[in-house]
This record gives structure tokens, sequence and C-alpha cells, in this order.
């Protein structure tokens, strides 16, 4: 019947996250991800990884405006989401969003890009034409003066908010993980490690976004790969990645050890249900194998054509790993019955307002947002940027 | 038809009669119905329970609630004997696994039931009105929330439909409403109790096997039942406060 194999409560036979609720942390997961990057150039003075800095901002940006999208859409009723901005509820973990999201979007990205981009962006609107240059006008905000002094403390300024930005980053992400690993009725999700392991495979998903897509890009440009970039950002990742894989085997051996009343219900889940994407793709494929190919990028001296492939197979890897490990969570927590006596199934709408299409449509988003701010705002060296007009 | 005046005179003091008990059973308004006098909760008989269905068919009809989604259900449990191999090998632990069904929430009753080891018993489930309820801790704006008189209740003109407290309950009590796409479940029949009526699973129960009680009321039975009875909560390791007691529970329902 319905799917249903053995007893569930009647009113657990129908899933209520659906694959929205899958994408809402996997996209926050790559902002937070995206900007910790950014933050090593910045505040870490990883100076490898320059290259990287201004298009993982933007990635950031691109992901960020998107990230509200699944979960106003996955609502019974959108239009009453700005009632938890007005009267949010003290004791509610989601009532956060809106602030962490706000504070997150306007005082640390908006703010960053702004500060890092102003001297082009002045410049910009004065050499430029029509619409466009009405578009850098008020982006300036009033702004124009670009006098060394003024861009040595916005440059001072900026650093101060990327080490902000930091914590937010955290924040942001880590706060979404403790939406699930604070609901104690569900021992799949109930567990201090989550906001931890969220935050970790965040770094993991955006950190792979950045690389993968300054690789694209790059290629599509026709420009050379800063390989000692490309090899920075790879062993960032793998280190990371140790640390991301580590907590989540922690917390299944953890589970596996204790053995406590849920776990003959929720091992059969993964041994059945959840075989697929959580044995299969989250852990051999998604995690195993892109550990393994990094640590041999790191351990044996490859050809850059060799490392190159290696890093774009890992990269993908990982990111279909991420979203792997966000589906378990977010579907497999609903899959089984609070009564630990049966297992329903989750049927993915195609069409509907959760539905396949939208899903996909939500994941390709970010990357049309993207590309419209790197046209807008050019992450690359100057060179490529129009010739900049006399300034004051 | 033709009334004489003698007629009128009978007919008329039996109109106000039968007027006067029409009043009588009608509840009374609800403004001298104090909040702050009241902690309702429910006592769920277990051994009194013979899982006719009518408390489910009741809860629909003056809830009107949706097919597929339950305010109260009915589960039947059965505990078998201990399994064993022809070897003497103990194969499961019944007390862990017990066998449970709910056809459409038991609203139409139960097959018969055909293995003759073990125990069958019936187990009402609904809201269990918690009084640390982890469902309206996580409302994200407060629509839900645990009126004065502890009552778990959800302001659906408020509700966004997030479905977080779906996810919260333990006992899987809510659901979000197919059409009005609002978070739903038992009020407790707020709009009867409050004009001192009980619910309408009460009220439909033929065994008195649920019980509306008033913990705030010095001359509720509820105060001696407990005094002389086995009676637990459902998951109390959850530690939700839940105010649905259960008499004669056994150890195997969750």
């Amino acid at each position: 019947m319905n799917g249903v194999e053995g007893y569930m409560y009647p009113n657990e036979i129908t899933l209520y996250w659906s694959v929205l609720i899958v994408l809402y942390p996997y996209i926050t997961g790559l902002v937070a991800g995206a900007f910790i990057l950014a933050s090593l150039e910045r505040v870490f003075r990883v100076e490898a990884v320059k290259p990287t800095y201004r298009l993982a901002l933007l990635t950031a940006l691109a992901f960020l405006l998107v990230a509200p999208l699944p979960l106003v859409l996955h609502l019974g009723h959108p239009f009453r989401s700005p009632e938890m901005y007005f009267t949010p509820h003290s004791t509610s973990a989601m009532a956060m969003f809106g602030y962490v999201y706000m504070w997150y979007l306007m005082a640390v990205l908006v703010f960053e890009i702004w500060l890092d981009y102003r001297r082009e962006i002045v410049l910009l609107s004065q050499s430029s034409t029509g619409l466009l240059r009405l578009i850098y006008k008020v982006m300036t905000l009033g702004s124009t003066n670009i006098s060394p002094r003024s861009l040595a403390i916005d440059e001072r300024v900026g650093w101060i908010v990327t080490l902000i930005g930091i914590p937010s980053a955290f924040l942001l992400h880590g706060y979404v993980g403790f939406i699930f690993g604070s609901i104690k009725a569900n021992p799949w999700w109930s567990s201090p490690l989550m906001p931890v392991v969220f935050i970790f495979s965040a770094m993991v998903s955006g950190i792979a976004g950045v690389m993968l897509l300054y690789m694209g890009i790059n290629k599509l440009r026709k420009q050379a790969i800063d390989m000692r970039c490309v090899d920075t950002i790879a062993m960032y990742m793998f280190y990371i990645y140790i640390i991301d894989f580590s907590l989540e085997m922690l917390d299944l051996v953890h589970r596996i050890y204790e053995a406590n009343e849920s776990f003959n219900s929720l091992n059969f889940m993964v041994h059945t249900k959840l075989y697929f994407s959580q044995i299969v793709l989250q852990i051999c494929l998604g995690t195993i194998t892109p550990l393994v190919l990094l640590f041999l990028t790191q351990v044996v001296k490859l050809p850059e054509i060799a490392r190159k492939y290696m890093y774009v197979i890992s990269g993908c890897l990982a990111l279909i790993g991420v979203l792997a490990m966000r589906w378990n969570v977010v579907i497999g927590g609903q899959l089984f019955s609070k009564s630990f006596l049966g297992y329903t199934t989750y049927k993915m709408a195609l069409a509907t307002k959760e539905g396949l299409i939208v899903a996909i449509f939500l994941t390709l988003l970010p990357l049309l947002f993207l590309w419209v701010l790197v046209k807008l705002l050019p992450p690359w060296p100057e060179k490529s940027a129009p010739a900049p007009a006399a300034a004051d | 038809m033709n009334i004489t005046r003698r007629q009128m005179l009978i007919l008329l003091p039996a109109a106000a009669v039968a007027w006067e008990a029409v009043l009588a059973g009608t509840p009374e308004a609800s403004s001298n119905y104090k909040m702050s006098d009241h902690w309702w909760g429910m006592l769920i008989d277990i051994p009194k329970c013979i899982g006719c269905g009518n408390c489910v068919r009741a809860c629909q009809t003056e809830n009107d609630v949706p097919d597929g989604h339950f305010r109260t259900w009915v589960e039947r449990y059965h505990r078998s004997d201990w399994p064993m191999t022809e070897s003497g090998e103990v194969t499961a632990n019944p007390l862990i696994v017990p066998e449970v069904i709910s056809p459409d929430g038991g609203k139409e009753g139960f097959p018969v039931a055909t293995d003759e080891s073990g125990k069958y018993f019936f187990v009402p489930k609904m809201c269990n009105h918690c009084a640390d309820s982890p469902c309206t801790q996580v409302c994200p704006v407060g629509a839900t929330f645990i009126s004065p008189d502890g009552v778990v209740l959800v302001d659906q003109t408020y509700c966004l439909g997030c479905a977080y407290c779906v996810q919260a309950c333990p006992y899987g009590c809510r659901y979000i409403h197919p059409t009005k796409e609002v978070a739903d479940k038992c009020t407790l029949c707020y709009h009867r109790i409050t004009k001192g009526l009980t619910t309408a699973c009460c009220e439909a129960c033929p065994t008195g096997a649920r019980q509306l009680v008033d913990l705030k009321d010095p001359k509720d039975p509820i105060h001696e039942f407990l005094k002389t009875h086995s009676v637990q909560v459902l998951k109390p390791q959850m530690a939700t406060g839940a105010k649905l007691f259960y008499n004669d529970l056994d150890g195997s329902v969750r």
C-alpha cells in the first residue's frame, strides 16, 4: 500500500520535505564553502589561490541569491514568509533563517564584493554607456573617490568584513545543520555532530564548485589554468574532505556501536532504501573515490594534464557526494517510521511546485546569476576589462 | 390546520417545556469559560478499547478531517509468543518487534485476528498535548502554541505550512492539510470543551475507553484513577510532558 513496508503512523506515509529541502542545504553549503575559499586568500594570506578570490565571492553571491527560493517555494503559504522577519518565534531554530541570511547577504557578501570592486565600478561608471552606465552609477552608491588613501581604507575594511565573514559562513551553514540536528524526535537527524558535518561538507562542495568553475571558465576563455592555484585548492579540499569523512564515519561508528532503539530500523533502511544514495553514491563514489584520487595527486608526482583530470573528476564526484549526503539526511530522515516498525517511499513529482523540473531549474539558476555577475563585475585581472578612464 | 384556543393553551406550555429542554442540552456560552481554571489532558484505558473505530469516525465528522489524514487513529498491536525455530533458537523479541496495523486509521474497525498465539490489544492515538511540546518549540512564527489551558493548537490563518512541526512531533500526530496547506492536528475539540462538552472521540466511545480529563479540577476522577492504576505516557524518554495518559500500556507500544 502506497509504497509502505511494515507499519508507519498513518500521518507519516506522505513526506513533507521534498527534494527542494535537499537543495536548500546544498546551495547554502556551496555559498559557505566558496566564501571560506575566498577567505583563504584574504585573511589567511594563501597567495596561491588569489586567481579564484573574486570568482569565489561572486559564486557565493550567485548561490546565496537562490538559496531562499527552494525554502519559500516549499511553503504552503509562501506569501506569509515575511512573518518570519516580523514575528520570529524565539525558540525556533528556523526563525533565525531570515536574519542569518540577511546578515550574510548584506553585511558580509555584498559589502565585501562592493568594497573589492569599488574601484572598477567607479571606472566602469565613467567608461560605459547607456543602461550599463546607469547600473554602474547606481552601484557606486554615490561614492566615487578612488584615491589611493580611500582604496587603502577599502582594503582594510574588506579584511575586517572577511574576518567577520568566516564565523558568519560557519553560522549560516552550521545553523542549517542545527535545524536537523536539534530534532530529538528523529534519531536519524538528532546529533550534535550534524552542524559540524554540514559545515565541513559545505566547505568541500564549495571549494570543489569554485575549482571546477575556475577551470571551466578558463577553458572557455582559452586562458591558461594557474596550476599552482588549482594544486593549492585541491590540497585544501583534500584535507577538509578528510576531516569531513572522519566526522561522518565517527557518527556512523558511534551509531553502530551504541545500537540504540532506532538502530535496527535505520540499519535496515541504509541497507535497502538508502543503499544506492548512501553507500554507493555518498560514501563509495562521492567520498572514497575523490579522496583516493586527491591522495594520489598529493603523494605521486603526476604530469599536469593528469592532475587536471583528477581534479575535475574528484571535484565532480565531491559535488555528487555532498548532494547525496544532503539527500540522505533530508529524505532518509523521513523514510522510516518514528515507531521504528516500517518504511515509506519518496515519490518525487515531476512538474509540480516541488517537482524535479523545479529542482533542476533551481540548481542551474545560480549559474545564470553567476553569468550576469561575471559580465557585470569581471573577476579576472584588469587587462580584459575596459580601458580605465582617468580617475580622480 | 385549525387550532382552538383550548388546544393552544395546552400546546404553549408544552412547547415552553420542550424549549427549556433544548436549551438545557445546548452548551453554555463560552463567555464564562476561564482558561486559567483548566489544564486538559486525556485518559486512554487500553483494556476498554474494542477497536470499533467510532472515535476516528466521530473525529473526522466533527472536525472535517481530510481522507487519508488523522487527528486520531487506532492501532492494533499483536504481541506474538516468543518465536522459536525447531532447534529451539529464539528468533525475535516480540516486545521490540510487535506486529502493528491500523487500516485507514482503524476507521472501519479491524480484520478478524487469526493468530491464536500472543496477545492482541488496541491503542488509540492522538496528539499528546504535551506540556513541553517539541512541535510548538520549532514553529518559526509561533503559529502553533500551547493555550493557557494546556491544549496544543495551530493558528491556521498564520501558519506558513513549512512542516517543521510535523518533523518535530515524535508521535506522528501532525500533517499538512492537503487543501488548506497548513499544519493540522487534534485540537482536543477546543470548540466543544470550552463550552462544557467533551471531545467528539470521548463522546462517541461506546466503552468509555477515552476520558477527557481536567487536571486542574480537584473533583475530576482522574486524580483517583492516577493513584490506583499503573498509568504511563508514550515515549517518556522524549520528555515532552505528554498529557495523554495510558492505563495498562504494554511495553511494546511506541
